[in-house]
């Protein structure tokens, strides 16, 4: 062979070498970038979901991020790993008109159902019957327990805040006690309106009402809790109607000396503390773990074997007590967060 | 050349004389004073203990909740700026020190001191942003409050499980660290440590505005900036120092409310920028810049703690309570309005 032919094939076969080095390692880093990336393993998983057809459900609260929610939340997410399926939960803080745009939003994703709480069920009416046009089912939890069939729900899941309230005013009464307070820390919230008159129904004696600041400030809503004992001095039963303003009517009674009998409503590690150590004498616990957990539960038996529940009636998840007697055992549950 | 007479005898004709009376309508205080003065002979008159030391007690406790960062929003205010994240930032240094002390098991005192230095950071990141982009201070400042709200619940809810931090006073040194920034004192009537605090920074910052330099670029720069940059006042700086001073004090008041507590809720603080404002211009502080004063905010605070305390003190509903504070707080910045128009007027 000639050296000029010697070199040409040398040429042709470094040159083939290089550019078959570019053409097939282009090749190979392009395809093993692709794959790695999110956007192709995200659509892989997108399609074994379709093919699986994963249930999912939206819940929306009225909640504010607060201690009670949060264990609501709990439930939720708990119901959703134990059934297989994906939910989602936000909260409107209060806001009835954001619920319904929150809801608006969550029917846009189709959900096969949706949970929500109905403080306030005229606003969120509208919301709910395009939901159910659209074949979502809807089942209400918390509060709402007298229009959930209005709205078109299957079921309630929650506690008749009037029984509660009513359960918690004869306890107080049962102590003896003649002038019950009542600390509100939301205002024109309904369910808190029906433990008041579910509370004054059973105390026999003289009711009074404190609309304090609230739990984004417990400092401040202390100090108004105690302005009102120092105020009136004949006041001795303090009923509180969330856990931090439990705790808040117990620092405000210890200030001004007061042996005010205190109850409270749902429960916080710090509650339970002070049931044990005779500060608060009882929770009334209406179990929200369950009120996150039963309407997933209730959804997907619908969805899967059109099973229906409470037979037409709601499903009460309390009153359930918590006091001296039971408060060890509890406490241990609460502080994972899910009493 | 001062002409000398029996009467007065180092009066120099030149200068016209403003009588003392006139002098003191002048002040920014005074419509606040009178305010005040107001505020504390209503509730005095519809409520029984009110004027005791036992309401002296809660309706301070409740100023200081307020006054203790109504004073350096002021000061932000006179320089011109506003800080709307300075509520929400009580509640996130308040985080901070709990999960210091409760996860990792920090010694208080450093934990305290990493907080407040958060609280420099923060405040620098503001004034960087606004003096930066040039952008109003209303709208960088609501951006970080947006922020800090979605931390703060975010965050906790993802390290605890729950939207709480609890057990602060497990942490070693919080007795001392208690008793000095969280404690009550003169039992029965427990006024809040917090209280001499806030008495504290309002005659620091009363010193600063009116007898130092910087006092004075704080005016410069709120009145006129770019008239204070020709002049040399360095206004990038004392803009930014007054941000990380506000942001700093809202760090001390939320290590303090968690020192109380011994706890501290994700919401902490949402909803008190307002407040904060509103006591400033309550106080004389105009919403333009150049012109206030830290006493009359104060005083302005004390308006507002007195509000809030009076009501449960009187017996009225307190469904009415944001009514009355309305009603009071129009009441008082009109009165403050009406007096300044007749000191201006009245400067003969």
């Amino acid at each position: 062979m000639s050296e000029r032919d010697e070199l040409k094939i040398l040429e042709e076969a470094e040159g083939l070498s290089r550019r078959d080095l570019i053409v097939k390692g282009g090749i190979v880093t392009a395809g093993a970038s692709l794959l790695g990336s999110p956007a192709v393993a995200a659509a892989a998983v997108k399609r074994s979901a379709r093919a699986d057809k994963k249930l999912s459900y939206a819940v929306i609260t009225h909640g504010a991020g607060d201690v009670f929610w949060a264990v609501v939340k709990k439930g939720v997410a708990k119901a959703a790993s134990d059934l297989g399926v994906s939910t989602t939960y936000s909260e409107s803080f209060n806001k009835p008109d954001k619920q319904a745009q929150l809801i608006d939003t969550a029917v846009a994703r189709k959900p096969n159902g949706i949970a929500v709480s109905a403080p306030n069920a005229s606003a969120i009416k509208d919301s709910l019957r395009r939901a159910e046009k659209a074949g979502i089912i809807v089942i209400t939890l918390n509060s709402g327990v007298d229009q959930f069939k209005q709205l078109g729900a299957l079921t309630h899941v929650g506690q008749t805040e009037n029984i509660a309230g009513a359960g918690a005013g004869q306890r107080l009464a049962a102590t003896g006690a003649k002038h019950l307070l009542v600390i509100f820390h939301e205002a024109a919230n309904i369910g808190l309106e029906q433990r008041f008159a579910g509370a004054k129904s059973t105390f026999k004696g003289k009711v009074s009402r404190i609309l304090v600041k609230g739990v984004t400030d417990v400092a401040t809503s202390t100090n108004e809790i105690r302005t009102k004992l120092q105020a009136d001095k004949s006041i001795d039963a303090i009923l509180a109607l969330n856990p931090q303003m439990g705790i808040a009517a117990r620092d405000a009674a210890k200030g001004v000396k007061s042996k005010a009998k205190i109850g409270t409503f749902d429960l916080s590690s710090d509650v339970i503390k002070a049931i044990q150590r005779g500060q608060v004498l009882f929770a009334v616990d209406q179990q929200q773990y369950e009120q996150g957990y039963l309407p997933i539960v209730f959804m997907y038996l619908y969805n899967t074997n059109l099973n229906t529940v409470g037979g037409g009636k709601p499903v009460l998840t309390g009153p359930g007590f918590v006091d001296k007697s039971n408060a060890a055992k509890v406490s241990a549950l609460a502080k994972k967060g899910t009493r | 050349m001062a002409i000398e007479s029996a009467r007065h005898p180092t009066r120099d004709e030149r200068v016209a004389y403003v009588g003392l009376l006139a002098r003191l309508f002048q002040r920014p205080e005074i419509g606040s004073l009178v305010g005040v003065v107001a505020v504390f002979v209503l509730f005095t008159s519809t409520a029984t203990g009110f004027a005791e030391l036992d309401g002296f007690a809660r309706w301070t406790d409740e100023a200081s909740n307020i006054g203790i960062m109504a004073v350096p929003v002021a000061l932000l205010m006179i320089g011109g700026e506003f800080d709307l994240s300075a509520g929400v930032m009580t509640g996130s240094a308040g985080l901070l020190l709990g999960y210091l002390v409760t996860h990792p098991d920090w010694n208080i005192w450093p934990a305290i001191l990493v907080v407040l230095l958060f609280g420099m950071l923060v405040g620098l990141i503001n004034g960087v942003l606004v003096m930066k982009t040039r952008l109003p201070s209303f709208i960088v400042t609501l951006g970080t409050f947006f922020s800090l709200e979605g931390l703060n619940l975010g965050l906790t809810s993802h390290v605890t499980g729950t939207v709480y931090i609890s057990d602060v006073d497990a942490a070693h040194g919080y007795g001392l660290a208690r008793t000095i920034l969280g404690s009550s004192f003169w039992s029965p009537y427990d006024f809040q440590t917090r209280v001499i605090w806030w008495v504290g920074i309002t005659l620091v910052a009363t010193w600063v505005l009116m007898r130092t330099r910087f006092g004075n670029w704080i005016f410069a720069v709120g009145g006129d900036a770019t008239a204070a940059r020709n002049v040399g006042v360095p206004v990038l700086r004392t803009k930014i120092a007054l941000f990380m001073t506000t942001s700093t004090m809202a760090a001390l008041l939320g290590i303090m409310i968690t020192m109380q507590l011994r706890s501290i809720q994700a919401g902490q603080g949402i909803g008190r920028e307002f407040e904060f404002i509103i006591a400033a211009v309550v106080g004389g502080c105009l919403l333009t810049g150049g012109y206030g004063s830290a006493i009359g905010t104060s005083i302005g605070a004390l308006i507002m703690g007195m509000a809030t305390i009076g009501i449960p003190f009187s017996g009225w509903n307190s469904n009415y309570r944001s009514l009355f504070l309305g009603i009071i707080l129009l009441l008082a910045v009109l009165l403050n309005a009406a007096i300044r128009q007749q000191a201006v007027r009245s400067r003969r």
